[in-house]
């Protein structure tokens, strides 16, 4: 398997790429950038205006690479791959225990277990780091969510685990401002706000989950399964559902630390955003590079797979985990294990 | 008498490698369209670009004719493949004729692997799949052949006799009931995963064994709960 993966962003507006060998050549207004080695690639992220050349689509394509188009706020446009990999008794399958109502409720009954369990994980590593500073409330949803975690995994109805699911949301989101250590009045967070995100910490975390929804696409069409076709979410055209399962055991422990180290770290700041007449929040052209600095940073960290137990990078925890999904799904593995932080 | 499977039902001659090696490699491969290139397969198709290159497809040198990247097929086999290079021996009988070539010529197939000699019949079985279908196709005799090995370089001849033939044939309808089947057989660890090629996708320590990822949520949640 490919062991280090990585993702390129291209973010100058008007940037062209092209091929050049077995490289990339990147150029602006005409003029040469620089060349990046297409092996070791898995995806070419640009963002706004950015040309690509059809020799480089079809090589990329040809090495499995994607290439997807995003705004310059971060809202999927477009994507660009080869053909469907895997294979149609996968997806025979896939589609044959989504519909079956138990085996349905049992897998999304793991993406609800990891999800909670790893929201749960953050909030008592930092009852653990700041003892002083987490109040009561951080301890009390810590209990909360350890009720969830039970009912959960006694749970095989998939619209109870969903309202499981939602109330753990609220327990993690509820003391998620006590895990925010710096002063600023606008780097707080109140409540989680979507559409449009409202705040500084919402705007931030909006950004990296479109990122990660973007890699576990990826990682799902890398190993033949059908992105749309969910457990936990319901159908909805043009909702890549599965990639919204498998996104939950990660939002807490790949985009939530993220975030939270990028505040606390002061690598982004409040002048770094732009509040709108509407109130909501929009990134700025620099903090949106640190951010993606930092993403692509977080993916190379290395961490021990807890079910593989194999030394992986975070950035292929989605492959591994579509991989582990599909493996089930064929019938080579009982369960699906999700990614539980240790 | 055997049966003849159709066109439709045609499967890659090299699965029969895979499957003299691992079912379960074989089934990803086939089953689940999984091939992932790892050291020795990268080498093993650089080996192949450098038979191939720029060589002409087919050359006379002296008494043999030297043929490259044959497509090949057996109805009675159920496979269709290509044969790196069928070299034509000539022979004084029992041979075909060759095109523009006066007299009798005997196919000679040889196929080039990067490592060296195996102890099991993989590769034999695969070179003695190419010769069935080389004598289906052409209605010739094909009793030898050879394996050229990259690692010592040096040919191996191999000798397509009664047991080696009826070897291949079983696996050849091993291989057939397996892609019917369409499930895969459990992983069973051992040696050879460590090399294998498919042993990411295949995860040989975690799957195929009962309860594995059950038994993992649970004790994942009882730990958690123990520190929480
Ligand atoms: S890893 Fe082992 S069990 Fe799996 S395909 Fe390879 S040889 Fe077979």
């Amino acid at each position: 398997m490919k062991k280090h993966l990585n993702t390129v962003y291209v973010t100058t507006p008007g940037a062209y790429l092209s091929l050049e060998g077995e490289a990339i050549l990147v150029k602006t207004d005409g003029e040469v950038k620089g060349r990046l080695p297409m092996h070791m690639l898995e995806s070419i992220v640009c963002f706004g205006h950015v040309g690509i050349s059809p020799p480089l689509m079809f090589a990329a394509c040809e090495r499995g690479i994607c290439i997807a188009w995003f705004t310059e706020r971060g809202r999927f446009q477009a994507r660009v791959g080869g053909p469907v990999s895997g294979n149609i008794l996968l997806r025979k399958a896939q589609y044959r225990s989504s519909e079956e109502p138990s085996c349905k409720a049992q897998i999304a009954r793991s993406f609800v277990i990891g999800k909670i369990a790893n929201c749960r994980s953050i909030l008592q590593r930092n009852v653990r780091d700041h003892p002083e500073k987490a109040g009561s409330d951080a301890k009390e949803a810590v209990d909360a969510l350890s009720g969830s975690l039970r009912c959960a995994s006694e749970c095989l109805d998939v619209d109870t685990l969903r309202g499981i699911e939602g109330m753990a949301a609220n327990y993690y989101y509820g003391v998620f401002d006590g895990m925010i250590h710096v002063d600023e009045d606008s780097l707080r967070f109140r409540n989680r706000s979507r559409r449009p995100p409202l705040d500084r910490v919402n705007a931030l975390l909006s950004f990296i989950y479109t990122m990660l929804v973007h890699d576990c696409v990826s990682a799902l069409e890398g190993v033949g399964l059908d992105p749309q076709a969910g457990y936990l979410h319901a159908d909805r055209p043009g909702r890549p559902s599965l990639a919204l399962d498998l996104m939950e055991e990660f939002r807490s422990f790949i985009a939530d630390r993220l975030v939270l180290s990028l505040i606390n770290r002061r690598q982004v700041t409040p002048s770094g955003f732009t509040v709108t007449e509407t109130g909501a929040v929009l990134m700025d052209d620099d903090t949106r590079k640190t951010v993606l600095v930092g993403y692509q940073e977080r993916k190379n960290e290395e961490l021990r797979h807890p079910f593989l137990e194999e030394q992986v990078t975070v950035g292929m925890l989605p492959h591994l985990q579509a991989r582990l999904l599909a493996r089930h799904l064929r019938g080579d593995l009982d369960a699906y294990p999700p990614f539980f932080v240790k | 008498m055997t049966r003849l499977y159709s066109d439709d039902e045609l499967l890659a001659l090299s699965l029969l490698q895979h499957i003299m090696f691992c079912e379960r490699q074989c089934s990803l491969n086939s089953n689940e369209q999984l091939w992932f290139d790892n050291k020795l397969t990268v080498s093993g198709s650089q080996l192949h670009r450098r038979v191939h290159g720029d060589a002409p497809r087919r050359e006379k040198r002296g008494d043999v004719i030297v043929v490259r990247e044959l497509l090949l097929c057996s109805h009675s086999l159920g496979v269709t493949g290509k044969a790196d290079v069928v070299e034509f021996h000539r022979v004084s009988i029992n041979g075909i004729s060759m095109e523009g070539c006066d007299g009798l010529w005997q196919p000679f197939p040889v196929e080039y692997k990067h490592g060296k000699p195996k102890v099991d019949d993989c590769d034999r079985v695969q070179l003695c799949a190419q010769a069935i279908c080389l004598e289906e196709m052409l209605g010739a005799e094909v009793p030898e052949g050879a394996i050229f090995y990259g690692r010592i370089q040096k040919r191996e001849a191999v000798v397509f006799d009664p047991v080696m033939r009826r070897t291949t044939c079983d696996s050849a309808s091993k291989l057939h009931a397996l892609v019917e089947g369409g499930r895969n057989p459990p992983a069973v660890f051992r040696d050879g995963c460590t090399h294998c090629a498919m042993k990411d996708a295949c995860m040989p320590e975690v799957t195929g064994l009962r309860e594995k990822a059950s038994g993992y949520i649970v004790r994942a949640l009882s730990g958690n709960d123990a520190d929480g």
